[in-house]
């Protein structure tokens, strides 16, 4: 069920009540969103809710308008965000995904601080390896040698790489199903195991994607 | 309702205009002397009068240090932000700035911050509005670059406060040109909208879909413009006059001026000739005279137009779009006549470009279209709303000198963002909040907009608080912020104050200020207007001497008349309104039975069969009272 934001008597713009953004749009917290769905529900909300519309209300319809538009328009921006809505529906299940964020990643960057971050089992050979690529490569550009076998080691690496983040995606969009289907007849311990399947591929694809940017540092600089 | 015109206002650094609805269609309202674009100059004349628009033209050559342009690439920006700009412009800073004061300049004796400035070419407009609507106008939807970031658009607004007008939105340029673009063409699509003006340089990418406007992402550079084209082109003229003539005038803002002009001049000739010729007049009888063609101008200017490749691509990037996907681009901006700048775009986007529009006047139609949006709309624009987004991320200085980012660029606004935040040491009751704009990692890399205390956090061990922050862009894509400690219910509500901005008394005084030169302005209006009416009517008179209805007054009312015209021409070159007023009222009932006379002897010719124009009488006067009150307006 939506979320009330309208009065049913008088038509007029309510506060903004504190739901999450599936309710916002009184869509159930399945993942497998319909995008040209959601675009639509976000126009039809946006004719009615957005500022625009109330430059001439009394002070109190104003505010709550832009309160209102506000939350419309983060949680479209999260829900129509395949990564995003996925992450904001586990959060919404309790999983505190902060470690792996890209911010907690930015942050450790730029302080230099060393981040808690668990390399996947299966990738630890592959990233051993890369590293020490990587590494080289930096060595030989302080010399200013250029060795066209490492650069394409690392090439063919980078593609693996890029391959195994495109089929982590694949491997996503199969769990929302999952999910979906586990929202409308599934157990508990059913749900919770999907859940936790899809916090490893997100944690995995995020893995990926940080090692993704270091190879592109590597090689621009 | 006459009183309730919301006027769409385009203010331009080089030129404004406003514009307003009319009917289907939005219009430009044009000044007095019938031109539509308004120079975004202001200066002093001799008498301390405040001078706008075409009329100030000319004394940013015969007293520059009287004048004023461009002063919107000054809107929300510290001393230090401006100094290299300083160096291309003949601004003086006020001598007694204190630190951290918004900066002021110097117009003859006067000190006036960027806003007073914007406000005085805002007030020409409003004063030209209402002198088309014959009424008041109070509200108006204000144009910005879309990349200005949160202290311009307060500058803006501020701007708009001081002049009297209820700012009831700022909306972004390249927008507001997307909604008149759209207005006309009525198409669903993608499209790229290319706007280089006087001084600021901005991209977005809109999707339209049946009436809504959504950006979906916008980049560009506020201080990138025809302005810089014409400083490259002054810069070799100062050189070569120093060289050739032996003549260094880079201190003579006279000469400077004139370089400027003629600059300015040849580049909008080399618009349509492969060639064009600068002549500049200077000091000592000598002149300047340097062939410029079109290929040396167009390599000159390269760097320059080059500097719109990287904010359109980021863009596109962002808009997760390739050129081939943008169904049309529009351009917006004097700068885009220039013939270089529609063979970058046509080569970046691999399209001809639209330019059916005029590029000077579609942001200020766009303004007023989003007036009347905002109105409560009409039948051509029920259907239309816009969906913009802001230019800038924004976020909180944290440990280490980093910024986190907690709402991203290229957001939908109104867009919020809530963040937590707690104490590092043990019992600390204050937690300070920088909050910052801009896309760089770290916090001093970024454009600092405020800092705000938190004050009254209970004691606790370190980390124990849990401070609340939200951010609320709203739809001007000005910032709110507030933040609560949690465990204690402890609220600050803050308006971001930027760094660089005017505080709400600032805003007030100046607001007074303007009312007081506003009467001085309106009693001398008032003058000008009696005095133009007192020549109508003396003209009327002399020539109701000639008709007949003349002779058939006793010669004691001839008299009066005389007398009292020749009090009338005694005091109306006086500054004297009501005087005048006196006068002008005294010789219209004087002259009444004249005026009967007359009208009588004009009926009893067109009743003989005479044709009217075979009578001493012009259309004018025949049609009612010969010497009743002129209108003006």
């Amino acid at each position: 069920m939506r979320a009330t934001h309208f009065c049913s008597a008088c038509g007029k713009v309510q506060p903004a009540a504190p739901v999450d953004y599936f309710t916002f749009f009184g869509f159930p917290r399945k993942l497998d969103l319909d995008a040209s769905k959601l675009e639509k529900e976000f126009y039809a909300l946006s004719r009615h809710l957005h500022p625009d519309g109330f430059a001439n209300a009394e002070e109190q319809e104003r505010a709550w308008s832009l309160e209102q538009s506000s939350m419309l328009n983060d949680a479209y921006r999260t829900l129509k965000d395949p990564i995003k809505r996925t992450e904001y529906l586990l959060r919404l299940e309790g999983v505190e995904l902060e470690e792996q964020s890209k911010q907690a990643t930015e942050k450790a960057r730029v302080t230099g601080e060393l981040k808690k971050q668990v390399v996947p089992p299966d990738l630890l050979e592959e990233v051993f390896e890369l590293n020490m690529h990587l590494e080289e490569l930096r060595t030989q550009k302080k010399l200013g040698e250029d060795d066209p076998a490492l650069l394409e080691e690392i090439g063919k690496a980078k593609l693996s790489l890029e391959e195994k983040f495109d089929a982590l995606f694949e491997e996503l969009q199969g769990q929302w199903k999952k999910w979906d289907a586990a929202v409308d007849s599934g157990t508990e311990p059913d749900r919770m195991q999907i859940r936790d399947r899809m916090v490893d591929v997100l944690n995995r694809r995020n893995y990926i994607r940080n090692l993704v940017r270091d190879v592109n540092e590597a090689m621009e600089n | 309702m006459a009183s309730d015109h919301i006027v769409g206002i385009d203010l331009g650094t080089t030129n404004s205009l406003v514009a307003f609805m009319q009917g289907d269609s939005p219009a430009v309202i044009p000044g007095e002397d019938g031109l539509n674009l308004v120079p975004s100059v202001v200066a002093l004349d001799e008498k301390n009068q405040i001078i706008v628009g075409n009329a100030a033209r000319k004394y940013l050559i015969e007293t520059p240090e009287r004048s004023v342009y461009s002063a919107k690439r000054l809107m929300g920006r510290g001393v230090e932000d401006i100094r290299e700009e300083l160096k291309m412009f003949p601004f003086q800073l006020a001598d007694d700035m204190a630190a951290g004061e918004v900066l002021r300049i110097k117009i003859g004796e006067r000190t006036y911050t960027p806003p007073e400035i914007s406000a005085l070419v805002l007030r020409q407009l409003k004063r030209n509005a209402e002198r088309f609507f014959g009424g008041p106008v109070t509200k108006a939807v204000i144009t910005v670059p879309a990349y200005f970031n949160d202290a311009q658009r307060q500058a803006t607004k501020d701007a708009g406060r001081i002049a009297g007008l209820d700012v009831l939105r700022l909306v972004n340029e390249p927008t507001a040109a997307s909604l008149a673009y759209g207005l006309d063409q009525r198409k669903n699509g993608i499209v790229a909208v290319y706007d280089l003006g006087g001084g600021t340089f901005d991209i977005s990418i809109l999707k339209l879909h049946d009436g809504i406007f959504e950006v979906v992402a916008t980049n560009g550079d506020t201080h990138l413009g025809g302005d810089d084209i014409d400083n490259l082109l002054i810069a070799i003229a100062l050189d070569d006059i120093r060289g050739d003539l032996g003549l260094d005038v880079r201190r003579s803002g006279e000469s400077v001026a004139r370089i400027r002009r003629s600059v300015i001049e040849a580049k909008i000739a080399l618009s349509s000739l492969p060639s064009t010729t600068l002549d500049v007049e200077l000091p000592g009888g000598k002149r300047y005279q340097r062939e410029v063609t079109r290929e040396m101008f167009e390599r000159l200017i390269q760097p320059v137009i080059d500097r719109t490749v990287g904010p359109t691509k980021q863009a596109l990037k962002d808009a997760g779009l390739k050129p081939s996907q943008i169904d049309e681009v529009v351009l917006v901006g004097g700068s885009t006549r220039i013939p270089k700048v529609r063979e970058l775009v046509q080569g970046l986007f691999g399209r001809t470009p639209h330019t059916d529009l005029n590029p000077d006047e579609v942001v200020a139609l766009g303004a007023a279209v989003q007036a009347n949006i905002l109105g409560g709309g009409s039948d051509v624009t029920k259907e239309m709303l816009l969906l913009d987004v802001t230019p800038l991320s924004l976020g909180i200085e944290v440990a280490g000198g980093v910024t986190d980012k907690i709402i991203l660029r290229n957001s939908t606004i109104p867009a919020s963002a809530t963040q937590y935040y707690t104490t590092q040491v043990e019992g600390q009751t204050n937690v300070a909040i920088h909050v910052l704009q801009g896309e760089r990692e770290l916090a001093r890399d970024c454009r600092s907009l405020a800092r705000f205390d938190l004050k009254g956090v209970p004691p606790m061990p370190a980390g124990m608080p849990r401070i609340e922050v939200k951010f609320l862009i709203d739809a001007n894509g000005i910032l709110h912020v507030s933040a609560r400690e949690q465990r204690s219910g402890k609220e600050a509500e803050i308006d971001v104050q930027p760094s660089y901005g005017l505080t709400d008394e600032q805003v007030e005084n100046m607001l007074l200020e303007s009312f007081d030169y506003a009467e001085e302005d309106f009693r001398q209006r008032q003058v000008i207007e009696a005095r133009r009416e007192a020549e109508t009517i003396t003209a009327a008179l002399a020539k109701g001497k000639n008709n007949p209805a003349w002779q058939a007054l006793t010669s004691d009312e001839r008299h009066n008349i005389a007398g009292l015209e020749e009090s009338l021409v005694a005091v109306k070159d006086g500054d004297d309104y009501q005087q005048i007023r006196n006068a002008i009222d005294a010789l219209n009932q004087g002259t009444m039975r004249l005026a009967e006379l007359m009208m009588d002897t004009a009926v009893t010719t067109a009743l003989k069969g005479k044709a009217m124009d075979q009578t001493d009488f012009e259309e004018g006067t025949a049609a009612g009272h010969p010497v009743a009150k002129a209108e003006f307006e």
